[in-house]
């Protein structure tokens, strides 16, 4: 691994982001979107549903989000032939995934950053523990989409069936968050399901940051997500073959 | 001193169930042009893909400059261009070739004086999605000059281009050569067989023929390559 390359990499992916308007547009604005839409649902009924879903969808945004992206980015790579032209050239397979995560790491900093600034600033959503750390976990969550999207990717012929994984893989993490139903309340089996899925351990460390201005439990969670999307990447760097037939 | 780039022994590949390549052997040596020739589906990129050392399914020996095709120490030094274009369509051409010459760790002044060897510079700027065909294809063929490499192994690097274009390139490739480069070019068309070096004609995984263009027709007793591939072909079959 060089750190020239990596950098390198990271550069050449942000740089076709920002061709990309539209996409770009999308990443950093929707979420902002879609969190005033959940706001303005609530904001005539009793009670603080805001406070108690606005968190989640910080957590899950970045995921999503990510995890669209790099499996369709790196598909592209694989199925364009650069990715064959890297692998023949000095590049280490790490180079080219901590490439990937760092670039988007930064997109999903950007992203979060906007969407906490909202929630938080305009939207009051109440906030007890450090605002900044709300944004390390969502950058958390991003590496983890693109870790888990890289490593899909391989598994996707085209750009349509990686598109597909993302109902498969990423909705039944949302559904068993604790996002409709607390994960205590889960059925045994659904939740010890739900123990092993990453975004759990994401949502509960936002779902930490409102309500506790405790920080432990918050870093616990923190270095769940991490370990898994460092598993992810181990996984997606297993997938990136020099040799392929 | 070393004359061959290229020494390959009982090479054979097997892709699926399927083996491709049935016992290869043969040496490319530095300063020729050889020309790769046979149709589509004979081999060829399979062949090229075990030089440059990505092909799975390998047996048999295949070393490049002394060292087994694929090793570390060769990827600085073995320029590929895949046969589909392989840049990056949002990105222009100079961002192209300055992202590969950073991966390969050489300057800017490198990917300038490649693309100029391609005859890029009017589209420099452009964003690689927005040129023909031709152009992409030659935007590729400038990121494998990129550092001087000891070895070209180029797939089918003239399809569709103008044939003013093409003679230009042949030209770079024979200069190539002469400055010491092991050059090894594919085509299924067999007009540009008389323009390399040396011929390995292939089909169906196998060598049908190696030598000069002047060798393998004398050899057919014909005048011209595919003629003389059919005749090989049709003496074979009989």
């Amino acid at each position: 691994m060089s750190p020239r390359i990596t950098a390198a990499i990271a550069a050449r992916v942000l740089t076709q982001l920002r061709r990309d308007h539209r996409t770009l547009v999308i990443m950093l604005v929707l979420p902002c979107l879609l969190i005033s839409l959940l706001w303005w649902m609530f904001d005539d009924l009793p009670g603080d549903t805001f406070d108690r879903l606005g968190p989640a969808l910080l957590a899950m945004f970045p995921f999503i989000v990510m995890f669209l992206v790099t499996s369709v980015t790196t598909l592209r790579e694989r199925s364009g032939g650069t990715l064959e032209r890297l692998l023949a050239m000095p590049m280490g397979k790490l180079d080219f995934l901590f490439g990937y995560a760092i670039a988007f790491g930064l997109v999903a900093a950007v992203q979060s950053a906007l969407a906490v600034a909202l929630s938080v600033g305009l939207l009051d959503l109440s906030i007890e523990g450090p605002v900044w750390l709300l944004t390390v976990v969502a950058v958390g969550d991003a590496v983890l989409g693109s870790a888990l999207g890289l490593f899909v990717s391989a598994f996707a012929r085209t750009e349509f069936q990686a598109v597909q994984f993302m109902p498969a893989l990423v909705i039944p993490q949302i559904l068993l968050c604790g996002l409709f139903v607390p994960r205590f309340a889960l059925p045994e089996i659904l939740e010890a399901v739900s123990d092993v899925l990453p975004l759990s351990y994401a949502v509960d460390a936002m779902q930490q940051l409102t309500t506790s201005a405790s920080t432990g439990e918050v870093w616990t969670d923190l270095a769940v997500v991490a370990a898994y999307a460092v598993a992810g990447l181990a996984l997606g760097a297993g997938t990136l073959r020099r040799r392929s037939e | 001193m070393m004359n061959n780039a290229v020494e390959v022994a009982s090479l054979a590949v097997v892709r699926g169930r399927r083996e491709v390549l049935h016992g290869l052997d043969f040496t490319i040596p530095v300063g020729q042009v050889t020309g790769l020739l046979g149709p589509s589906g004979c081999g060829k990129s399979t062949l090229m893909r075990v030089l440059v050392g990505v092909q799975a399914g390998v047996t048999g020996t295949a070393t490049v400059f002394g060292e087994p095709a694929g090793a570390k120490a060769l990827r600085h030094r073995v320029g590929y261009v895949t046969q589909a274009p392989s840049v990056y369509d949002d990105l222009s051409v100079t961002e192209n070739l300055a992202f590969f010459a950073r991966v390969l760790g050489v300057d800017r002044a490198e990917a300038t004086r490649c693309i100029e060897a391609v005859d890029l510079v009017d589209h420099a700027d452009d964003v690689v999605a927005r040129l023909s065909g031709g152009q992409r294809s030659r935007a590729s063929l400038a990121v494998a000059l990129l550092g001087n490499p000891s070895m070209l192994v180029l797939d089918e690097p003239t399809v569709g281009l103008d044939p003013v274009l093409r003679e230009d390139l042949w030209q770079m490739f024979h200069r190539l050569a002469d400055d010491g480069v092991a050059v090894l070019v594919s085509s299924h068309v067999m007009d540009e067989a008389e323009r390399c070096d040396r011929l390995l004609l292939m089909r169906d995984g196998v060598f049908i023929a190696d030598g000069t263009p002047t060798e393998i027709k004398e050899k057919a007793g014909v005048d011209d390559i595919e003629q003389a591939f059919l005749a090989i072909v049709r003496g074979e079959a009989a």
